[in-house]
């Protein structure tokens, strides 16, 4: 009786929940309309963004401290995934997205109706290659050989081509377990993308946000499950999320004669380097093959996806406040402390900041 | 005291004919309500599977979507696999459980055992997946390498390219399902073998057949329907399982091999890692995978009432 009772309650309560959350979703434009007024210097409201789970401790982290900044603009991010958040943008559900691609040019087409979307790189995470083997710290590895490595042609650490590589390094002839990601993942895309860039043929398969099927090797859920699997096995090597590798030792990454160790520098001056992509606004193309001294080629940039125009003021002034805060030297600290990102360029900011300066309301 | 005046008499037929209509009706929904839902989920995994299964038509075009039976027949595969290897381990085991608790056991330790296998029914899948993930799987591994040395002309055993570093394999999946689903088949042969009747048993036994015979001879043929159905419980169980298996496996395409790491995948892991950030035309191939899942579920259980129901008449036949 007792507890048929509280079932009720309980169901009755989510019902609830599940409505109001409808209807302030629906109601966020409202809000922000009456509250604007536009008399204050700071945005305030209720400002709705969605996507890339990458950017999730960082958002986090960016949605509680902007409130320093502008104490009456909450912010309101639903890691629902890249694809998913990019849809949701075009479909209007949210104000901004969170993405660890750009927009394909058919997505452009539909997203912000007459006005263009642009993306600002304001999350850059470096990709380690991580590994576990006892008595070794750190390893240099090429392109070519960490491509062999996952694709399961080099099986024991002690191979002749690991060893040419590291002539100080005293290799165990441990079998080498090769952990990817389970579930999809833009980790794994980038990856992947890195490995068909800058291995040539030792790497035939396409970027993709899935490990190639025909690989068999260990994998496991989320970076948390692939870097306690490669913890808790002697010998293992994955490729994770710099920030959350724990304590295992990482793969300096052969860049043309030199071997660059990640760090947080190196990322970012990947990105500076890296080309713009001429079709999507404000996206990068990296050059993984790149033979530049100090920069770590493996790094994944999850954009932020914003429309050049706006149908009202208010919603103008809340997604310039929190553009203009995510990539601010503040905010870009934050990042890092709470997501370890690298943060982004001052020549990346400069542009960022002309673009997001220049949002405008329709019409 | 025994009389009583026409009139309770009247109400008495009066409440039971409401008692009647009240009991009819409830039942009848209960049964319709069941159809209902099945039809809604039937049509909700047909019409959210359809631009998977033909994209020419429903999808986006043959050019952008992938072909779905090579994507799907590994996973079908894999589910099929796993469960099979549940059931073969855990069917023996259940059985043995169940006539011990039920004809071998001393009554005061019967009912403990009893309970104990009804416990680990109630422990939570994710548990039984952290047991597979941090326990069971490493301990496998020396059994994996000696399988592959002695048995490697086996492709079950064969472990293709490598035999796995960490046990997380088709094979140590198999055997946490096996754990998970013992305590239902135990519980309903318990409760089977407890209901065969003593008359025949005690006859069986004054013709001088010894315990064993007498298993034979009464309670397994007049279990057997209630046996097979609960392995195909069991089954449904084993099938569907996600989180476990989420845990446990490294997931992979299709291989024979037992013994190899991230060589099989099955359809609720491969669900559940990729639909909380699957959108568009991904998301319908996971629920097409659902549906096939379904499909799968649908005619094992019309295979299972065949046989109950084959026997059924055999058992007919012969008295």
């Amino acid at each position: 009786m007792k507890f048929s009772r509280f079932y009720r309650s309980a169901a009755i309560a989510s019902v609830a929940a599940i409505a109001l959350a409808a209807c302030s979703s629906d109601d966020g434009g409202d809000n922000a309309d009456a509250n604007g007024g536009g008399e204050e210097v700071s945005a305030s409201g209720n400002l709705i963004g969605g996507g890339a789970s990458s950017q999730e401790a960082a958002m986090t982290a960016w949605t509680s401290d902007i409130t320093e900044v502008h104490p009456d603009l909450s912010v309101q991010y639903d890691p629902v995934g890249s694809g998913a958040g990019r849809e949701g943008f075009i479909a209007g559900q949210y104000t901004f997205a969170g993405s660890d691609s750009a927009m394909d040019a058919d997505e452009q087409e539909q997203a912000c109706g007459a006005a263009n979307a642009f993306h600002v790189p304001s999350y850059i995470s470096p990709v380690a290659v991580a590994f576990n083997l006892e008595g070794v710290d750190t390893l240099n590895m090429n392109p070519d050989t960490i491509a062999k490595v996952f694709a399961g042609e080099i099986t024991s650490w002690d191979d002749e081509e690991i060893a040419e590589q590291n002539p100080d390094a005293d290799l165990p002839a441990t079998d080498i377990t090769v952990v990817h990601r389970s579930d999809e993942s833009g980790t794994t895309e980038n990856f992947t993308d890195y490995l068909n860039g800058a291995a040539g043929d030792s790497w035939e398969w396409e970027a993709s946000d899935a490990f190639p099927d025909e690989l068999t090797g260990e994998s496991a859920q989320q970076t948390s499950g692939v870097v306690s699997l490669t913890s808790d096995t002697d010998g293992a090597i994955t490729y994770a999320d710099a920030s959350q590798i724990g304590d295992l030792s990482t793969v300096a990454v052969g860049v043309g004669e030199d071997y660059v160790e990640y760090s947080a520098d190196a990322a970012a001056a990947a990105v500076e380097t890296a080309e713009e992509d001429s079709e999507s606004e404000g996206a990068r193309v990296l050059d993984r093959s790149t033979e530049e001294e100090g920069v770590y080629p493996i790094v994944m940039i999850s954009y932020h996806i914003f429309c050049d125009e706006y149908e009202d003021e208010s919603m103008v002034e809340q997604v310039k406040a929190f553009g203009n805060y995510v990539i601010s030297e503040d905010g870009q600290a934050t990042a890092e402390e709470s997501a370890g990102s690298a943060p982004i360029s001052d020549s990346i900011r400069d542009e960022a900041t002309e673009r997001i300066e220049a949002i405008s309301v329709a019409g | 005291m025994t009389s009583t005046s026409p009139r309770t008499k009247s109400t008495a037929r009066t409440t039971s004919a409401v008692g009647d209509k009240v009991f009819f009706g409830l039942s009848w929904t209960g049964g319709a309500i069941i159809l209902v839902v099945l039809a809604f989920v039937a049509a909700f995994l047909l019409i959210e599977a359809l631009p998977a299964i033909m994209p020419e038509t429903f999808g986006p075009g043959a050019d952008q979507a992938i072909d779905f039976w090579s994507y799907v027949w590994p996973l079908m595969a894999g589910t099929v696999m796993v469960s099979v290897i549940a059931l073969l381990l855990a069917t023996p085991i259940a059985i043995g459980i169940s006539l011990f608790i039920s004809h071998y056991a001393p009554r005061r330790f019967a009912n403990p055992i009893g309970y104990l296998i009804d416990l680990l029914a109630a422990i939570p899948s994710v548990v039984y997946g952290a047991w597979g993930m941090l326990v069971l799987a490493p301990a496998m591994v020396p059994l994996y390498h000696w399988l592959h040395n002695n048995l490697g002309f086996i492709p079950l055993f064969a472990g293709d390219p490598n035999v796995t570093n960490t046990g997380r394999t088709l094979m140590t999946s198999g055997v946490v399902l096996a754990v998970m689903v013992l305590p239902i088949i135990t519980a309903l042969c318990r409760e089977i073998f407890l209901q065969t009747p003593h008359l025949q048993q005690e006859a069986a036994l004054g013709l001088g057949a010894t315990r064993w015979e007498m298993i034979k001879m009464t309670v397994f043929p007049f279990a057997r329907a209630g046996v097979i159905s609960s392995i195909m419980l069991a089954l449904g169980r084993a099938l569907g399982e996600t989180m476990a298996v989420t845990m446990v496996l490294s997931a992979g395409g299709f291989s024979w091999s037992l013994v190899t790491s991230g060589a099989n995948a099955t359809i609720p892991s491969e669900i559940a890692l990729n639909f909380p950030e699957a959108f568009g035309q991904r998301q319908s191939e996971l629920i097409a995978a659902g549906l096939m899942l379904f499909v799968i579920t649908l005619v094992v259980n019309v295979i299972a009432r065949a046989i109950v129901n084959s026997h059924a008449k055999k058992a007919e036949g012969l008295s």
